[in-house]
């Protein structure tokens, strides 16, 4: 629509494309403007983001403070960390954390945004209902979510007359932290399905009617393989924002109990910003770095696929 | 099955109305119990609606909390954020759209680079570089990390790739300069995004919670997603207040969202990958 606007602009005002003109000084002007427009955002693109990327792998060789360097000391951060049973504890429970979330959440999106779709008058009120909690901050969410499940006088308790405390549960803290999660970020699943479905030919459905095929078939044949990219746009994006999980966790349980639920980045925080130690930190981020950047390769190829850019 | 009722449809229908209601039920809790005296809050069977319908906790909150100063932290940083965000990010993607220089490639390469780079793990080197600019526990601290969003970049890049060459070489001709172009063609054109890209930058500005609890230790610079955690601890068992500061928080962002219903769902969609 932009585009047409735009393409009826310029069909006003231009009979025909004009030459560039090309001399010598234009170009040397045009260089400093370019480097003008694009300076503000690449000096701070490189000292927050490109320095640090670097030096949080020259840090992981450090046995580094909070703030400042430290001795170099080769790969000993690694090879501590790979006799650390909170490392790997950390590690398996980021990753059965993905397990509880990346999957379910997706369906659930999926199965939202078919819900949704059909409606006619209800529909934007619907959506808005399953988005809202997306809109919140996630210690909004947490507040909430520790008053709905107090052991005491939270609502499911009360109604229940039981004491069950989830979060203080070496068993359920995790499945109900992803449960959480899922309530809070679902909405943005359906999203992204329902704008998939609404791309999606209607001559397809048409055509299908008249062949009679079942609403099984309809979802088999057509819905499903259509709808693939996006399927895989959610899964790969759900997947790295699960791989970062940190906030939900220290907010509900604190990595308890009994670092039941401790996850990759709150080791991180731990380690740098409760135990000072920088370079051990960074030698943890290091690794979390290469998980993400593995997970980011698979989506890159997704988007590419999927055409999205 | 033509005609009269249509039963799976209806079913299907109060299906999902009671689906959106199960999922809207916390919001409705917390709402209710922030509504009630703090006695009323642990009654067995719990009261699904509040009475008599009391303010008192939000008073109390609005006045022994420090929650307009984190209101107010958060307004400055989300809007000094978002206006950073638009300009630094839409003057970048001009450069890289229209103007030929040296090095754009490379340039445009380290940008995609950062797609794949989660800044969650270079939390210790930013912390370092901002303690080594005394910026902890300061606007700066807070919002300097957050105004790197490539995806703008990405975004803006590609509508402006779309505006038709002829605009620009004709205003070129007339001697018009790089950042006259912009502002009186590319921007103009693409106010639509520029809106969503705003309003999406700025509701995750203001919801961000990882970055600005790191960099925030004292109460007083700290921004609402991190300072309502302090309140929690300070009022302990206060259900019905604790209920108030949730419902406060989330207060200003719920309401764009469903004013701007429309303009966020486009945003996602652009910063997402989906389109564009």
């Amino acid at each position: 629509m932009a585009q047409k606007r735009q393409k009826r602009q310029a069909a006003r005002t231009f009979s025909s494309a004009m030459p560039t003109p090309r001399s010598r000084r234009r170009r040397l002007l045009m260089w400093r403007d370019a480097l003008l427009l694009v300076a503000p955002f690449m000096l701070l693109y490189l000292l927050f983001f490109i320095f640090p990327t670097f030096r949080v792998v020259q840090l992981s060789f450090m046995d580094a403070p909070l703030i400042g360097d430290g001795p170099f000391v080769g790969l000993e951060n690694y090879k501590r960390l790979l006799g650390d049973f909170l490392f790997w504890k950390s590690l398996r429970n980021t990753g059965y954390f993905v397990l509880l979330t990346v999957i379910p959440n997706t369906l659930l999106g999926l199965m939202f945004a078919l819900m949704v779709i059909r409606l006619n008058r209800l529909k934007s009120w619907v959506m808005a209902a399953f988005f809202l909690p997306n809109m919140l901050t996630v210690s909004v969410v947490t507040l909430i979510w520790q008053w709905m499940l107090d052991s005491q006088f939270g609502v499911f308790n009360l109604t229940l007359g039981t004491n069950f405390a989830p979060f203080r549960d070496p068993t359920w803290a995790m499945p109900m932290v992803a449960l959480v999660t899922i309530w809070w970020t679902v909405g943005f699943n359906m999203l992204l399905f329902i704008a998939g479905l609404q791309g999606i030919p209607k001559e397809y459905y048409e055509a299908a009617a008249i062949d009679g095929a079942n609403d099984w078939q309809v979802f088999g044949r057509i819905t499903w393989p259509l709808l693939w990219p996006v399927t895989a746009l959610v899964l790969t994006l759900q997947l790295i924002a699960q791989l970062k999980i940190f906030d939900q966790v220290y907010l509900l349980t604190g990595g308890g109990p009994f670092n039941s639920t401790i996850v990759m980045l709150q080791f991180v925080y731990r380690e740098a910003f409760q135990n000072f130690k920088s370079g051990y930190a960074s030698a943890i981020s290091v690794i979390l770095f290469i998980i993400i950047l593995v997970a980011s390769l698979v989506q890159y190829r997704v988007l590419r696929v999927g055409g999205g850019r | 099955m033509r005609k009269g009722v249509n039963v799976p449809g209806v079913v299907g229908t109060i299906f999902t109305v009671f689906m959106a209601l199960v999922w809207l039920f916390p919001l409705y809790w917390a709402v209710v119990t922030s509504l009630k005296l703090e006695e009323q809050t642990i009654t067995k069977p719990p009261q699904l609606l509040p009475n008599p319908v009391s303010f008192a906790s939000y008073a109390r909150v609005l006045g022994e909390s420090n929650i307009w100063r984190w209101y107010l932290n958060s307004a400055i940083t989300s809007i000094i954020i978002t206006f950073l965000v638009i300009v630094l990010c839409a003057l970048c993607a001009y450069a890289l759209s229209q103007l030929s220089f040296p090095g754009k490639n490379i340039l445009y390469w380290t940008l995609l680079a950062g797609f794949m780079i989660p800044g969650q793990a270079l939390i210790v080197p930013q912390f370092q570089l901002l303690a080594d600019f005394r910026a902890i526990n300061s606007y700066q601290g807070i919002i300097l990390p957050q105004v790197i969003a490539v995806v703008t970049i990405i975004i803006y890049k590609q509508f402006f790739d779309a505006v038709p060459t002829e605009l620009r070489d004709s205003a070129v001709i007339d001697g018009a300069s790089s950042l006259r172009i912009f502002y009186s063609i590319y921007l103009p054109l693409n106010l639509g995004i520029t809106w969503a890209l705003a309003i999406v930058t700025f509701i995750g500005a203001w919801n961000a919670f990882f970055w600005p609890f790191l960099v925030t230790t004292s109460e007083s610079m700290m921004t609402i997603p991190v300072g309502i955690t302090q309140v929690s601890d300070a009022f302990g068992v206060q259900y019905a207040r604790t209920m108030a500061v949730a419902v406060l928080a989330g207060l200003p962002v719920a309401t764009v969202y469903l004013i701007f219903q429309k303009r966020v769902t486009e945003g996602i969609m652009m910063t997402a990958g989906l389109k564009g």
